[in-house]
């Protein structure tokens, strides 16, 4: 056979049909849901007379919505209470495992399904949520979908797809301390663009990808969506078997040595064929903020925000001074100049607990600064919530100023109440600095968990690496 | 679904690039558990001056005069014209439906995200990917009062008030489903026999999968 990408030996093992112009069944092994995208998806199931095609695949948690402050009296937004309830009695109604509320094991559906194991290499992954890409980290082929597409793998455990090209992201090299897998993402997708891997699925690779932990191959794939690319992966290796082994979802005796065994295969084949390939030298990246309102809008830390009138495309100059008029910045102006009012630690990127653990380094023994209105940190999951407390990094936060929250997504999208007011500044380490993201008005600044907790602690952006040790 | 029919329109040129379906449809009107009512929210931030949520009555509301949509020349527009990236960021099906709960059918621009072009042709809008050079013509184009689009899916042809014919690509299946207005879950079903030997022959693989 051929050599084959990772990408396509995944698409090749969930293949169910293929018609002569390319169209694809694709079979789907794991479905996650949450509250926003799938009310009207069980909907049309019920309205069709149809049921289910396979429950077992399915996971259920509410995480939009929820809000991360006394939980335990409900939902006071009667809107987004309905959406919560919407979700639990769909569960109900159709025999689905879900996560509610007030379950330990509830968080961010993207932090959840690694956690319990219920991602596993190999598998196909959906959600109707963007940032599906994310387990992608594990060698799944994973990607966000649409309502109706909701709607078709509840129904079919199928989805009807057109297979996309291969990109290969190569990173080598050693990155230099206190730059992070966040980094690594941001200054991708400044190279290639918010719609560089439009049409593609990317293989991340290179040392500097297989140095890394899962977490931060789930922050680097969690981010492919924001180049444009549906889906993101890295190949299967040693760290990604440790991370897996022993979770609640994960396959157990004779059925994990085999599925160890076949695993191992979920890596491009040598001589395998990209469409593109993206090459980055890991040691010359430095920490990355964001500038803009869309995230190929990025700089290091210690450069300054461009300026349009040096932009020779006048559909970009014009994005650019839209997003200057509307970020409340000049061209020229230093990075470290920037000085934002609210810190937000947390998000389907950046919030389990190797993020939380590298915030607090930067935090321990600081305060927040007075110009600071607010640091939140929101773990990613209720369990990285207690694994975070065990080890004491909520009190090393709450010394410091920041408040600790519970689990959800948060100000990432500001579909709870945690959400800036207008022209408020936000150092983030969510995925987007859209318009209105954060709230409406808001202003955001997308950085990795150390370079928050810098910017938290001096009070505009600072590179982590000047601060020292706490 | 509705099939998709020849239709003229006048068309409204919304130019920038990067357009996220955060904008298309704001965080605080996804909390809806219906697949209706999204259109008067479309664009919100954009649209009105003012801040919206949920349950306003929003013929009440502030419009800002400076954006696209509010400029009477456009009113009753069905063909909005785009800039690169269209509907890119959030998977939001919620963007579409604000699209054509307002009255668009088609939306054309340079490129379109991957997942909002899939979300679009499931809910009845039609993406039409132009050449840079051709979408910046038609935004030249539609600045003239009266002009308008004829749009023929069937024939994969746009046909100018000013006489241009601009041919489209458009993926078979994908158009089928529209002309006809098909329900593709229904379409998948008939493949059940398929899909159940594809389950058994993983069972055997991959049992660790089920």
């Amino acid at each position: 056979m051929a050599a084959r990408t990772l990408y396509d030996k995944l698409w090749d093992a969930h293949v169910v049909r293929t018609e002569p112009d390319g169209t694809t069944l694709l079979y789907i092994d794991r479905h996650l849901v949450h509250e926003v995208t799938s009310p009207q998806a069980f909907e049309g199931l019920r309205l069709a007379g149809r049921t289910p095609w396979r429950t077992s695949s399915i996971l259920a948690v509410p995480d939009h919505n929820v809000p991360t402050t006394a939980r335990e009296q409900g939902i006071a937004d009667p809107v987004s209470r309905i959406q919560v309830e919407t979700l639990d009695q769909n569960c109900v109604d159709f025999g689905i495992t879900e996560f509610g509320m007030n379950d330990l094991r509830q968080g961010i559906v993207h932090v959840i399904g690694p956690e319990q194991g219920a991602t596993l290499p190999g598998m196909t992954v959906v959600c109707g949520d963007s940032h599906t890409s994310t387990h992608g980290a594990f060698g799944a082929l994973a990607f966000g979908i649409g309502t109706s597409e909701v709607e078709h793998v509840l129904a079919t455990q199928c989805l009807i797809q057109n297979k996309s090209k291969n990109m290969l992201v190569s990173v080598e090299g050693e990155l230099a301390p206190g730059v992070t897998a966040k980094d690594i993402v941001l200054a991708v997708i400044g190279r290639i663009g918010t719609a560089g891997g439009t049409g593609y699925a990317i293989e991340f690779a290179g040392s500097a990808i297989r140095a890394l932990s899962m977490e931060g191959r789930m922050t680097i794939c969690n981010m492919a969506i924001e180049a444009g690319a549906r889906a993101g992966m890295v190949a299967v290796d040693e760290t990604t078997v440790e991370y897996v082994a022993g979770r609640p979802y994960a396959p157990r005796d004779d059925d994990w040595d085999q599925a160890v065994a076949a695993w191992f295969d979920l890596h491009s084949d040598a001589g395998a064929l990209f469409d593109t390939v993206v090459e980055l030298d890991a040691a010359a990246i430095r920490p990355q903020v964001t500038w803009g309102t869309s995230p190929e809008m990025v700089v290091a830390v210690d450069g300054r925000v461009p300026d349009p009138d040096q932009e020779a495309d006048p559909v970009r100059a014009e994005g650019m001074r839209k997003a200057l008029a509307y970020m409340g910045l000049a061209a020229g102006t230093p990075i470290r100049d920037i000085r934002p009012d609210h810190v937000f630690i947390g998000s389907c990127t950046n919030s389990r607990i190797e993020d939380l653990r590298a915030a607090a380094a930067v935090v321990k023994g600081r305060k927040v600064a007075p110009n600071i209105q607010q640091a939140l940190v929101v773990p990613g999951s209720g369990l990285v919530k207690q694994q975070a407390e065990q080890e004491g990094l909520d009190r090393i936060f709450l010394e410091a100023g920041f408040e600790w929250r519970a689990p959800g997504c948060s100000m990432c999208l500001a579909m709870n109440a945690d959400r800036l007011q207008p022209g408020e500044r936000c150092a983030s380490t969510s995925n987007r600095n859209f318009e209105g993201r954060q709230g409406q008005g808001g202003r955001t600044h997308l950085v990795s968990p150390a370079m928050a907790a810098a910017a938290a602690v001096a009070g505009h952006f600072v590179d982590v690496r000047e601060l020292g040790e706490g | 679904m509705e099939k998709f029919t020849v239709f003229t329109s006048k068309v409204v040129p919304l130019d920038r690039p990067n357009v996220d379906t955060d904008a298309i449809i704001p965080k605080q009107f996804l909390k809806s558990i219906r697949r209706t009512g999204f259109g008067p929210n479309l664009f919100d931030e954009w649209r009105y001056l003012d801040h919206g949520e949920p349950g306003q009555d929003c013929s009440a509301r502030p419009l800002n005069p400076d954006f696209v949509l509010n400029q009477p020349r456009y009113a009753g527009a069905r063909i909005l014209l785009g800039r690169e990236n269209f509907g890119c960021g959030s998977s939001r099906e919620h963007a579409v439906w604000a699209l054509t709960d307002y009255g668009f059918r088609v939306v054309i621009a340079p490129s379109f995200a991957d997942i909002f072009r899939s979300n679009a042709f499931k809910s009845g809008l039609l993406p039409i990917q132009l050449e840079a050079a051709v979408v910046e013509r038609l935004f030249q184009a539609a600045q003239a009062e009266g002009f308008t689009l004829t749009v023929d899916l069937g024939q994969q042809l746009l046909t100018s008030s000013s006489g241009e014919a601009i041919p489209f690509e458009v993926d078979a299946f994908r158009r089928h489903c529209l002309l006809e207005g098909l329900d593709d879950i229904g379409l998948t079903l008939q493949q059940a026999d398929d899909i159940r030997a594809y389950e058994q022959r993983r069972r055997v693989e991959a049992p660790w999968l089920f």
